[in-house]
């Protein structure tokens, strides 16, 4: 694809931030394009950088000012975002697929019927098609490790509430805009509450705290709740069932 | 021998295990937390005469009642509160000597709203993710209650009944900002009004961020509304859907769909944080040239705090503690004992 009109741009986040953006729109491009240039940036560790991360399409560079200037720092991304089409760049390595079982509908999902009318689609196809959908982990953010994953296909392209929910549950599954969030705490939202999973994003205390990262895939498997709680009590790794297997 | 602790006999409703925060971590989702003013975290440091990268115990609004295993040295900074030792007052913003067994109360806030007390040797609970600090927000750690006993690291020792001037932060003033990614979605005459604007902090405000209260129309950002989800940094002034602006601070969110107008310098963030309740506030965008002067400024500040650290005068009758008084005797012999000859 041509990138956006005015696109890649480079825009300031505060003093000591700076970010590289490839779309203000979500586009698979785009979002592949931030993932590798955040791999490329790692790669670099250019003196003065002290962090890098990524959002849907844009990737972010945390830098100290008094070690790196600005105006140093953004010729060298200028650089390196000419080196490449960085929306044709490839998905990152090692990617892996979560089947993660999930309640959906009924008291463990109140905004379920709600969603799917939005999205014009009965209750049946909806969970037909959340089922089958393979979206990929978009980015990483706001609570600690937990996803944005998308897209869902464009009939799922629903607004989010003017009123917020005010307390959803961790592990619930939320939609709106063609992406689906597991969340990582309880949290007010205005995303529709569809399911619930026993899958904690983030578990501070083990070796690997943050389960997903960038690129990897979930699916659902459709569970009644009395497997949820089944999987609650045995769950001692807290992945809440989920199966893992790599991407090749 | 036990292992050096405090004991929390009482403590406020958020009293949490601080230190300079987890960096590294945003693309995880995972903000950096840390104390609300670092300032007060370099302040103790100076005045215990150890490394400012060691843990202490925050108290936001309220204070608590504590109990030490063994001696220790302990230096209270940030928001003012009254404290006592066995019912003698203790000044703020001054290092003392809290011997095994005696009880430490810290009441309310005086002004501002963080306080902080430092340990000799610092807070040693386990780190998680290469910090000490509570992310309430993400789930790590707790806060502090009673009955919980912190385990203290080992004291190298030095001199108590020190004290230094405060840089002023307590009561509102200018927050400078630099532009940010969304400050063009924003008029000219919105970001002038903005400017114009006096703010107070609002009771709504947390480690999350501070509410802005102000009196007149909503600050609107242009265009689109739904604007795609970006990163967000502490001192980001995230503009919420009513128009009144939320700065964020350590514990904020990662990522965010409120349009942003501009973003606090990190050397304004404590005069944020400890923003008293009705203080007034004001922002003015300053260029990122001006932002790195003053940010360099700031660093130098902070660099020079070990040495505006001076001895303690104290009136003899609220002298409890004469053994950490005595310790001052020739630790701090070169010093200039003028406060006003410490300003720079």
């Amino acid at each position: 694809m041509s990138p956006p009109e005015g696109f890649p741009m480079i825009a300031p986040v505060g003093l000591c931030g700076m970010a590289v953006r490839f779309s203000d729109t979500l586009s698979e491009p785009a979002n592949r394009a931030a993932l590798a240039f955040r791999a490329a940036l790692e790669k670099e560790s250019w003196h003065g950088v002290e962090e890098v991360s990524t959002s849907l399409t844009s990737a972010f560079v945390r830098f100290d000012p008094l070690h790196l200037s600005h105006d140093t720092l953004e010729a060298q991304l200028r650089e390196m975002l000419s080196a490449q089409d960085w929306y044709k760049a490839a998905l990152p390595g090692g990617r892996r697929h979560f089947r993660i079982p999930c309640v959906l509908g009924g008291e463990q999902g109140p905004q379920f019927a709600d969603a799917a009318a939005a999205a014009g689609l009965s209750e049946v196809q909806a969970r037909a098609e959340l089922c089958d959908a393979r979206p990929r982990v978009l980015t990483i953010g706001f609570a600690p490790g937990q996803p944005y994953t998308g897209e869902l296909p464009a009939h799922w392209d629903i607004p989010r509430l003017k009123d917020l929910t005010p307390k959803v549950p961790q592990g619930a599954l939320v939609v709106a805009i063609r992406q689906l969030i597991i969340f990582a705490n309880d949290t007010p939202t205005g995303w529709r509450h569809i399911g619930q999973t026993a899958f904690r994003c983030f578990r501070p205390e083990a070796d690997e705290p943050f389960a997903l990262r960038p690129g990897d895939e979930i699916s659902l498997r459709a569970i009644e709740a009395e497997e949820l709680q089944a999987i609650r009590e045995r769950d001692q790794d807290g992945l809440g069932g989920a199966e893992i297997e790599g991407i090749a | 021998m036990s292992a050096r602790c405090l004991h929390v006999l009482e403590a406020g409703p958020s009293v949490t295990v601080q230190d300079a925060g987890r960096p590294g971590f945003l693309g995880e989702g995972l903000s950096r937390s840390g104390a609300a003013d670092a300032l007060a975290l370099a302040e103790g440091a100076a005045l215990l005469r150890q490394g400012a990268d060691l843990a202490a115990v925050e108290m936001a609004g309220m204070g608590g009642t504590f109990r030490t295993s063994h001696d220790m040295r302990i230096a209270l900074t940030g928001a003012p509160m009254r404290a006592d030792l066995d019912g003698s007052r203790l000044t703020w913003n001054a290092s003392h000597l809290l011997p095994a067994g005696a009880v430490l109360r810290i009441g309310a806030a005086e002004a501002g709203n963080y306080g902080y007390l430092h340990l000799g040797g610092g807070v040693a609970t386990r780190p998680v993710l290469g910090s000490r600090a509570a992310h309430l927000a993400a789930g790590v750690g707790r806060a502090l209650q009673a009955g919980d006993d912190v385990p203290v690291g080992d004291d190298s020792g030095g001199a108590c009944g020190l004290t230094l001037d405060p840089v002023p932060r307590f009561n509102g003033g200018e927050l400078r900002i630099t532009e940010s990614m969304q400050t063009a979605l924003f008029s000219d005459e919105t970001r002038a009004r903005f400017e114009d604007t006096e703010f107070a902090r609002d009771a709504r405000a947390n480690r999350m961020g501070v509410r802005m209260a102000f009196d007149g129309a909503p600050f609107a950002a242009e265009g689109q509304l739904a604007i795609l989800s970006e990163v967000i940094v502490p001192g980001d002034i995230q503009m919420t859907g009513d128009g009144t602006p939320f700065v964020l601070l350590p514990e904020c969110q990662t990522t965010g769909g409120y349009p942003r107008i501009g973003t606090v310098i990190p050397p304004d963030m404590p005069r944020v944080a400890q923003a008293g309740p009705g203080a007034a506030l004001r922002f003015r965008f300053i260029s990122q040239q001006e932002g790195v002067e003053a940010l360099r400024r700031h660093r130098d500040a902070l660099a020079a705090l070990p040495r505006s650290v001076r001895p303690l005068l104290r009136d003899p009758a609220q002298m409890p503690d004469l053994l950490s008084y005595r310790l001052i005797d020739g630790a701090v012999s070169a010093h200039d004992p003028d406060p006003e000859g410490d300003r720079k």
